[in-house]
């Protein structure tokens, strides 16, 4: 067991070694599918060897690990194979640092999955947020580089503040008989030993911390630029990956949170945190002339959705662990069709792109249905995750909080449509084209993929995964769905 | 009061006061001189604060990564940077010197005042100053981070925001002192931030380092 | 009391030798030899024995300026107790009195130069009460600082013997308030960084514009005024910093006189070493010094 997750951090860290020391340029990125593959087949033995808790450990595989692990695999492996299509269209560039630095990401993106030592987990995240930001530069140019700045500018805060934080979660635990330690499950079982003064400030330290690697709002304002001017594949990451781990870290922390006794401030402070990201996200969609700066505002919409999952509890719990996987999945299906679009024309404007369902037979129309997919149609499986968030919250009468997260989801869907449709629908006569970039099996077939995986999910939940969910609610509190 | 009692006092107090400075510096080299001093104080705070008869080996390690890092590495760094890109000297403020003055002296009021509402596990074994210091010095390090416009001064406010965070780990070096060595991770920022301003200076993408003129990105 | 008449008498007679000993300095620091230490008593002796000339256009404001001027900062000498040693006069609250004497002196000074009707002289009167509004809360907090680490009301008591135990117990917030008085010293007295003395370039000028239009005796009473006013803050600033040098009274004289000689040497190596702040500059040190002065009184209050 420990030798298989020693495997799924190290190997990508290799292969990504081995590609930055690989000299051709052009066969470089099969590394980068090579320590894909590697870490899909290692996190698929993991998944179905037999669980063993171990007490005390570093590395440990819970249901809210295998949750997130099980996605982002998945969603890196589509990325993987896109980038062979997207690099080779991009021979113009150095890839060095690109292909080394995702697969160093990858590396720390399952180090927090596993890590239950809160310590290891800020390494973990700080490691994430160096090895992005020259990835965002990849285009070498003035934006790209305010990007890149921005990112990480705002993100460094977040994670010294984050410090911060798990430095109070060591203090509160430091009194007489306390756990004197970060690891998750000794300061859950020493829960009412806490100081509860520094458990609170350690809370909103590592929320806003986490909160700003997630793009919560009102910290979310690197996203737009960050999303918008990074590689779609990079983008897909994001919001598909790196998110969804600051996100967990958070919901580990909550666990801590609601052992020491400081469950409903947490909750409210998520619940609040989590609307106005979706109230935000949906003030910024409507009127929205860049596709992918809007697809970077549903990312703060969605990543306060998971907020608010947890916060709700119950049922909601549940479902925000749902929503992860649908998320993470579905935001692949967006942001590659989309830079598939952004290649084809030159362009992110709606102002100057249009008809791309003519131009792209496959990415067009799967950027619409990834559209209708993310905004919670059924019977893409994001709607059952929502639906079961939205269960949650009237299911516990919290009739305010459901009535506006309904209301904010239609706004949304309305604000989106209107710039997908605008992007899809038309003649794409007399727009800029850049040749050479039609759809090829390697750029439309893994955002392909990926949709139908999300068709499935939606048609058909195994039991499995749904007994998964339930119990990576459970870890925070929830109950059944 | 001992003799080390009082200078740990003026050590505290001094790390404050640099904070005051740096919120009303208007010349560039003086406030990197002025960080650097602060990281200095900080490589000697642990040794005053090592507990009297215990090995000294583990504080004497952050003292000296504090010192070389904080202290000597980073400052160098930038005056490298800022000689590099032959900027101007001269601080840019968002928010004007005196107002980010007063914001400041209120933060560190009430971190002060009410920091010893604030629970310590072990109130005798640390510093009554320990708390307030941190708290002060990481306010000031966000102030100075959001109303500053160039990327230099961002950076020097990071550097103080995280000069704050490794007092407060002064706390815990005596039961989780890995957890105070991995602060230094956050110097990795610092130093790529540097790297960044060299860089992104010899690319010549845009002229001058001046964030506010970073906004072609917005909505 | 014999301690509080040689006080006073070195009051009286002391502060041109201590602006002799700042010009001496900042001369050393130039690399000249520099006037004589008692130049500006010869100054004085000089101006005193010229007639004054006064314009048709002012009123006895002007001819009482520098008069109210010297007898509010003298005044004032009165209720400060020197080296530790009590004052010649003394009652709880007189630090207000104290800070509001000052303030006397200067607003009278102020309207004699308005009363002389010239645009320039009301630019210069304009500056400094407006710097002075400034310090004034910076002087204050100190104050305030001193008399709760001290625990009296009185100025006497604030920097008396009270203020050895006190080092005992609160040394960074009495530290801090020493900042903060000597940047108000700078301030109050028309020194660099805030103003130069020998200044007259008048955009930059400050108090020397408001006295452009005295001459001979009212020039040497503002000029031995000003001495004055810097000897009052010498004597604070010295008695908080050198407070533990010694309890017993001749330590105590020797810390004093000592100190006075330090502050001044200080006050010229400040002058020497430092460029005159830009005038939008000057606002930000002294709220730079309040905020100081504001810190320590946290210190203490905690």
């Amino acid at each position: 067991m420990l030798a298989l997750m020693l495997l799924v951090v190290l190997a990508p860290v290799v292969f990504g070694a081995i590609a930055f020391a690989y000299p051709s340029n052009r066969r470089r990125p099969v590394a980068l599918l090579a320590g894909a593959a590697v870490h899909a087949a290692g996190v698929a033995a993991l998944l179905a060897a037999p669980g063993e808790e171990v007490p005390g450990r570093w590395l440990a595989l819970d249901a809210i690990g295998k949750v997130a692990l099980g996605t982002t695999t998945v969603l890196f492996l589509a990325a993987a194979v896109y980038a062979q299509g997207y690099l080779a269209r991009r021979e113009d560039r150095d890839n060095r640092v690109f292909v080394g630095g995702l697969l160093v990401l990858l590396g720390a993106m399952t180090t927090v999955a596993l890590s239950h030592h809160l310590g290891l987990s800020w390494v973990a995240i700080e490691l994430t947020t160096l090895t992005t930001a020259p990835l965002i530069y990849f285009n070498h140019n003035a934006r790209s580089l305010e990007a890149a700045w921005k990112y990480l500018l705002i993100g460094s805060l977040g994670i010294a503040l984050a410090l911060l934080g798990t430095f109070f979660l060591a203090l509160s635990g430091a009194g007489p008989g306390g756990p004197r330690s970060l690891l998750v499950e000794e300061l859950v079982a020493a829960g009412p030993l806490l100081s509860r003064p520094w458990v609170r400030a350690a809370f909103v330290f590592l929320l806003v911390g986490y909160g700003t690697k997630m793009g919560l709002a009102p910290l979310h304002s690197w996203k737009p630029d960050a999303y918008g001017e990074a590689p779609g594949l990079l983008g897909a990451l994001l919001a598909g990956g790196v998110t969804n781990f600051a996100f967990i870290s958070i919901a580990r922390v909550f666990q801590v949170t609601r052992a020491a006794g400081e469950e409903a401030f947490a909750r409210d402070a998520l619940v609040g945190l989590g609307l106005l990201s979706i109230a935000l996200a949906a003030v910024f969609v409507v009127g929205q002339r860049d596709f992918k700066r809007m697809l970077a505002y549903s990312s703060v919409e969605h990543m306060g959705i998971l907020a608010l999952g947890i916060g709700l509890g119950g049922g909601a719990a549940a479902g925000a662990f749902f929503h992860l996987v649908n998320n993470g999945l579905t935001k692949g299906v967006v942001f590659l069709s989309a830079a598939n679009i952004h290649r084809s024309f030159g362009s992110k404007r709606i102002d100057e792109v249009r008809g791309a369902g003519r131009r792209l037979p496959v990415s067009g129309p799967l950027f619409l249905a990834g559209f209708l997919a993310i905004t919670g149609s059924p019977p893409f499986s994001p709607f059952f995750s929502e639906f079961a968030i939205l269960n949650g919250a009237f299911g516990a009468g919290r009739w305010v909080v459901g009535g506006l997260f309904l209301a904010l989801l239609a706004v949304i869907f309305v604000g989106m449509g209107a710039t997908v449709l605008a992007v899809v629908q038309g003649d794409p006569e007399g727009a800029p084209q850049v040749p050479g970039t039609g759809d090829s099996w390697l750029t439309a077939g893994p955002p392909l993929a990926l949709i139908v995986v999300v068709l499935l999910l939606g048609l058909f939940l195994p039991q499995g995964l749904r007994d998964l969910f339930t119990s990576a609610g459970a870890l925070v509190g929830g109950g059944r769905w | 009061m001992t003799a080390v009692a009082q200078l740990l006092d003026l050590a505290f107090i001094l790390v404050v006061v640099i904070d005051f400075f740096l919120l009303s510096s208007s010349r560039m080299g003086a406030a990197i001189r002025v960080v650097a001093l602060q990281g200095g104080l900080l490589g000697v705070l642990p040794l005053m604060l090592a507990p009297p008869g215990e090995p000294l080996g583990h504080y004497l390690v952050l003292a000296v990564g504090a010192l070389a890092i904080k202290g000597v590495l980073i400052p160098w760094l930038m005056f490298r940077a800022i000689r590099e890109a032959s900027m101007r000297r001269e601080v840019e403020p968002i928010v004007g010197f005196v107002p980010s003055m007063v914001l400041g002296g209120i933060g560190v009021a009430l971190a002060f005042a009410f920091s010893s509402r604030l629970p310590l596990p072990e109130p005798s074994a640390a510093h009554p100053f320990l708390v307030p210091t941190a708290l002060s010095t990481v306010w000031t390090g966000l102030l100075l981070v959001v109303s500053r416009k160039k990327a230099v001064n961002q950076v020097l406010g990071f550097l103080v925001l995280e000069n704050g965070v490794f007092v407060f780990g002064l706390l815990l070096s005596d039961f989780m002192p890995i957890m105070v060595e991995a602060g230094v991770l956050l110097d990795l920022f610092a130093a790529v931030f540097v790297m960044g301003i060299v860089m992104f200076h010899i690319n010549r993408e845009f002229s001058s380092l001046d964030t506010e003129k970073l906004s072609a990105l917005k909505d | 009391m014999l301690r509080t008449v040689l006080h006073l008498a070195a009051l009286l007679a002391l502060p041109p030798l201590l602006l002799g000993v700042v010009n001496r300095t900042k001369a050393r620091f130039a690399g000249r030899a520099g006037p004589p230490l008692l130049q500006p008593y010869f100054d004085l002796a000089r101006l005193l024995r010229k007639g004054a000339v006064y314009s048709r256009t002012t009123t006895w404001v002007f001819r009482a300026g520098p008069v109210v001027g010297l007898a509010a900062v003298v005044a004032a000498g009165l209720l400060l107790g020197m080296g530790g040693a009590p004052a010649a006069i003394s009652f709880t609250g007189d630090f207000v009195l104290f800070a509001y004497l000052l303030g006397l002196g200067r607003f009278f000074t102020a309207l004699a130069a308005l009363d002389t009707g010239s645009a320039f002289e009301g630019m210069g009167a304009a500056r400094e009460v407006t710097f002075a509004s400034l310090a004034e809360p910076a002087l204050f907090l100190c104050l305030i600082v001193l008399a709760r680490a001290t625990g009296t009301g009185t100025l006497a008591g604030m920097l008396g013997p009270g203020l050895v135990a006190a080092w005992g117990q609160t040394a960074p917030a009495l530290l801090l308030a020493a900042m903060g008085v000597f940047v108000v010293a700078l301030a109050e007295n028309a020194r660099i960084p805030v103003d130069d003395p020998n200044t007259h370039l008048e955009l930059t000028m400050i108090h020397e514009v408001m006295v452009l239009d005295h001459g001979g005796p009212d020039l040497a009473l503002i000029e031995y005024g000003a001495a004055v006013k810097l000897f009052l803050f010498a004597a604070i600033a010295s008695r908080i910093l050198l407070a533990p040098a010694g309890e017993g009274a001749l330590a105590a004289e020797a810390a004093f006189f000592g100190g006075l000689f330090l502050f001044a040497l200080g006050v010229g190596v400040v002058e020497s070493s430092m460029a005159r702040l830009r005038m939008i500059r000057v606002p930000q040190l002294l709220v730079g010094a309040s905020v100081l002065s504001a810190f320590a009184l946290v210190l203490l209050l905690r």
